[in-house]
């Protein structure tokens, strides 16, 4: 028991990488059994990860349940692990989707052992991203998640999978080159790659001295964009999107759900736990720039997913509209580091994304839902589907609407707290993305109307099942979630904010 | 006087593969088994080295020497050290993986398994040499089975013209090492050819840096260095699968190795002038050999053209001439030497059931090779540098030692990681994935053999990945003593 407390963050990240190794021996045909025993590896870390959430302390200065090994002595890197309210939230956010994920793949039948396999990997490259305070063990997770999810998009997923998973993954190991050269000069200049002391050596080099023969002001401009790019890539912000609706609509629906749901959280995070406090000087000059693009992912991204006829295109684009308002207040934080504004925008941004992270997931499962019913995507194939199926159109709309950000559910809460902190810092930014909110809505609606309104496509009538029971548990919890926090976010805006108050 | 156990480990091939040839020829079960046992010999004493390898001692152990022709100070003398025992421990599993996925050749399997055994003694002796006469000895034993193993067994399409080159190639790289030698014996004017006496010899300046790259360049030759790689991809392709293992996994090694024990390490000024050279030509290897093999179309030549790139990976670590760069070279050279063995390995088995290695013919493999093809995933992932496989543990300090001496060389090479990552998953995609063409459809799976040997090296690559430091000190005691010998530049 002593050993499971001490060590509950490598328990949670690798329990699912063990399950995984021991499903290898489990027979392929026993589809049922590997279903079921992915499922439960998967809840294992996500029960963990509660008990994680019980026993934190918000109120405790730094990083909690540190662990600190050696693992590459020779280069001075560590296995060290620690969370703070921010990770915390992202972990949890992680454990959920991954497990409803298991439950969303359920339907798959081609090769199940290698899909849950590869998922469940996926998993432990996602949480040890989120969990490690060490910068070399940080990209050492950041680039093995994309192996798993390579091969699920271009396994399991549909007609243009082979261009989209290649697209997706030599566009993020192309941004990531520029990290990993980033992360070797620093590790060269610091001696270390331990973030908790990286944030103190990095950070107090300035002035007169000089690195590879350049001003170190230089030297740290040019790696705090080789880290702004690969995380803007991951994010995405315009204009390093265009991978994304790519691989989010060949993906298959779980591999979508935690693209959207947890992946692009990645980059964020990178955004906050890296990027601002490794170039508080570079974040601040920049800044200006960050929140021009963050502007233009929510416009553009709101506008693309208009102009979709794709019902999972939209709901890509629409990612790219949503996780334009984490970067808004990334970027005004980092220009108003240390007053209220930044810790409000903040405390938005880590609750946008994990709020995007339900409705995002959400709505990809239904999507998938649909299109398993009807294989097709087309929007205008769809039509007055709420009289075939009023459960799932109910369950449709009330996730449009969290995703819409509609006062009550949780979208709403998180865009407020961008906007409301990122208008004193950057007024017209705010303003024009506030525009974006409203094309937000457009395309929700469209989506809405499409499938569900106007006359029924009477291709559809007398054999589209309703949503089942196994659906209705993947779902329940997303909306639930989303209810919850819209009504009363106190309980994670705690954790939050305490988290961003210590840090910015 | 303990075991001789380096000597054990280098002559139990040769001997088994005289004792092979002795037998009739009808006898191929156990032509096989002696064959296999040999290699199991060699390898598991491998293991005991370096598990056993007082790494807090550092230095040379398991010395063993004995007079050989003593009139011109020429000794039987073998040690090994941090750099040389990891080296023994892949030259072994390639050797042992070599014969458990050749067990079903049908052509003459008493002379195949012979000459890969007297290959296997070759580099096992360059390894544990402590003698510069002695390492050219075994240097060159590989010479004969390598020529008539690709002659005889090889594609038939290019055999003659891949031995021929790649014997040519080799054969004057290597003269060109023997003249510079021959010079250091008399310049050093001990009248020993014992590496150790040569360390201290205290040449002059002006004659390292006359005579560094004269050895160092002969000997790159057979490292694969650009311009004079060129025998490589064409070797590997002619050859037989066993003996593309052991050239670009195990040799290609030998002749880093022999470039940094004699050039570097004895004269390490002429290093410090030439380094520059070096790193300009093996930044080359990295991005251009990444670049010409994403644009074959044959599968064999892309590996080969695979392993100019990772080599030129392992030069530039040498030529850093720093701790980190070292480092990364010694685990380099172990992580590409097991890792293009897999290749090749997985290459055989596909051009041995399906007929053919044209990229445009070949598809949806999995279904009908899932142990193949995982293999070549996994052979795949540590080529393209993914952590948790040992590439990146290797390819990670290298960068790391560029950043520290020439950060222009780490901006350019870092090219070669996303070439990489872009042609290996090209070829996975068109021989593994995709429609299986029609006439494909009866291409059987791999032998239980076979799988083991995948699942040897690849285990081998992962462990190493996810916690290098089963490794990394080996290493590390042995680049201390390189680096006490260039002055820790």
């Amino acid at each position: 028991m002593e050993f499971v407390v001490s060590h509950l963050l490598t328990l949670i990240l690798f329990i699912p990488s063990l399950a995984a190794l021991a499903m290898l021996f489990l027979p392929r045909e026993e589809v049922r059994l590997i279903r079921w025993v992915a499922l439960i590896a998967s809840l294992i870390p996500f029960f963990l990860s509660l008990w994680l959430w019980l026993r934190f302390d918000p109120s405790r200065q730094g990083f909690q349940f540190e662990e600190l090994y050696d693992w590459y002595p020779a280069i001075h890197s560590s296995y060290h692990l620690g969370i703070d309210g921010i990770s915390l939230t992202l972990v949890v956010l992680t454990t959920l989707l991954t497990s409803l994920g298991v439950l969303a793949s359920f339907s798959i039948t081609d090769r199940v052992k290698a899909y849950m396999i590869l998922f469940l990997f996926l998993e432990t490259g996602l949480l040890g991203v989120f969990m490690s305070l060490d910068l070399l063990l940080f990209f050492v997770f950041w680039e093995v998640g994309l192996v798993p999810m390579y091969f699920l998009i271009n396994q399991w997923g549909s007609a243009n999978r082979n261009y989209a998973s290649l697209k997706f993954i030599l566009y993020t190991m192309a941004g990531s080159l520029g990290l990993l050269l980033a992360i070797q000069l620093i590790g060269v200049v610091s001696g270390t790659f331990d973030l908790p002391l990286l944030f103190q050596r990095w950070t107090s080099l300035a002035g007169d001295a000089r690195l590879l023969g350049l001003p170190v002001s230089t030297v740290k401009a040019i790696a705090f964009w080789a880290f702004v790019i690969a995380f803007a890539i991951k994010v995405p912000v315009w204009p390093f999107h265009t991978w994304l609706p790519d691989a989010h609509t060949e993906a298959p629906t779980a591999g979508s759900m935690i693209l959207a749901g947890v992946l692009l959280k990645l980059g964020a995070y990178g955004f906050l736990r890296l990027v601002l406090p490794l170039y508080p000087v570079e974040s601040r000059i920049y800044a200006g720039a960050l929140a021009f693009l963050a502007t233009m992912a929510i416009i553009f991204g709101a506008l693309g997913a208009y102009g979709q006829d794709d019902f999972k295109r939209l709901v890509a684009y629409s990612s790219i509209n949503h996780m334009g308002f984490v970067v808004l207040a990334i970027a005004a934080a980092a220009w108003a580091a240390g007053t209220p504004n930044a810790v409000i925008a903040l405390n938005g941004a880590v609750l946008q994304m994990f709020n995007h992270g339900l409705s995002a997931a959400g709505m990809f499962f239904l999507v998938g839902v649909i299109y398993e019913r009807t294989h097709t995507r087309d929007l205008n194939a769809y039509g007055g589907l709420f009289a075939l199926l009023p459960a799932y159109g109910g369950i449709l709309i009330f996730t449009a609407m969290a995703s819409l950000g509609l006062p009550g559910l949780g979208g709403f809460i998180s865009e407020f707290l961008v906007v409301r902190g990122a208008w004193p810092v950057f007024t017209l930014a705010t303003a024009l993305s506030m525009v974006g909110l409203l094309f937000t809505g457009v395309y929700v609606l469209k989506a809405i109307k499409k499938v569900l309104h106007g006359p029924l496509n009477e291709r559809w009538s007398g054999h589209l099942k309703e949503i089942n029971a196994r659906e209705a548990v993947v779902i329940a919890p997303l909306m639930a979630l989303s209810l919850v926090i819209g009504l009363w976010p106190a309980w994670i805006l705690d954790v939050i904010n305490r988290a961003v108050s210590m840090w910015f | 006087m303990h075991f001789p156990i380096l000597s054990v480990i280098i002559f139990t091939p040769l001997a088994a593969g005289l004792l092979i040839l002795l037998l009739p020829a009808e006898r191929k079960t156990e032509i096989r088994v002696i064959a296999l046992a040999a290699a199991a010999v060699s390898l598991l004493l491998s293991i005991w080295v370096y598990a056993s390898y007082q790494t807090a001692a550092g230095g040379y152990q398991f010395v063993e020497r004995l007079p050989w022709l003593p009139a011109l100070g020429i000794s039987y003398y073998v040690g090994v050290d941090g750099i040389s025992v990891p080296l023994m421990l892949m030259a072994g599993l390639v050797v042992l993986t070599g014969v458990m996925i050749s067990w079903n050749i049908e052509d003459r399997p008493r002379e195949f398994f012979s000459f890969l055994l007297i290959l296997g003694t070759s580099v096992f002796g360059v390894f544990a040499s402590l003698d510069l006469f002695q390492l050219f000895f075994f240097y060159e034993l590989a010479v004969f089975p390598k020529y008539l193993m690709i002659v005889v067994w090889g594609w038939p399409k290019t055999r003659e013209y891949g031995a021929m080159k790649l014997t040519l190639y080799l054969f004057i790289g290597s003269v060109v090492s023997l003249v510079g030698a021959l010079a250091m014996y008399f310049a050093a004017g001990q009248h020993t050819f014992d590496m150790l006496a040569l360390e201290r010899a205290g040449y002059s300046t002006a004659f390292q840096r006359l005579w560094f790259p004269v050895v160092f360049f002969g000997f790159a030759v057979l490292g694969g260095i650009f311009p004079f790689h060129s025998w490589a991809p064409d070797g590997h392709v002619a050859a037989p699968t066993a003996v593309s293992m052991l050239l670009a996994g195990v040799e290609m090694k030998v002749g880093a190795f022999a470039a940094l024990r004699v050039a570097i390490m004895l004269m390490p000024e002429g290093a410090q002038m030439w380094r520059w050279l070096i790193l300009g030509l093996a930044t080359i290897n990295v991005v251009y050999g990444a670049w010409i093999a994403m644009i074959q179309t044959d599968f064999k030549y892309v590996i080969g053209f695979s392993s100019i790139s990772h080599m030129g990976l392992v030069l530039i670590g040498f030529a850093t001439l720093n701790h980190d760069g070292l480092v990364g070279s010694g685990m380099q050279m172990f992580s590409h030497g097991v890792m293009t063995a897999l290749f090749f390995a997985v290459v055989g088995m596909v051009y041995d059931r399906a007929h053919t290695r044209d990229l445009t013919r070949l598809g949806g493999l999995y279904r009908k090779m899932p142990w193949a093809a995982i293999g070549f995933i996994i052979a795949g992932l540590v080529s393209m540098g993914m952590p948790f496989f040992s590439g990146f543990v290797a390819e990670f300090p290298i960068f790391m030692g560029m950043w520290q001496t020439a950060p222009a060389v780490a901006l350019v090479a870092v090219l070669g990681v996303i070439i990489t990552a872009a042609y290996i998953l090209r070829v996975v995609g068109r021989v593994f994935f995709g429609e299986l063409p029609a006439e494909l459809a009866g291409v059987g799976d791999v032998t239980v053999l076979d799988k083991l040997a995948v699942a040897m090296l690849s285990v081998v690559m992962v462990a190493l990945g996810v916690y290098p430091s089963l490794m990394v000190p080996l290493v590390e005691s042995g680049v201390q003593h390189v680096l006490s010998l260039v002055g820790g530049a």
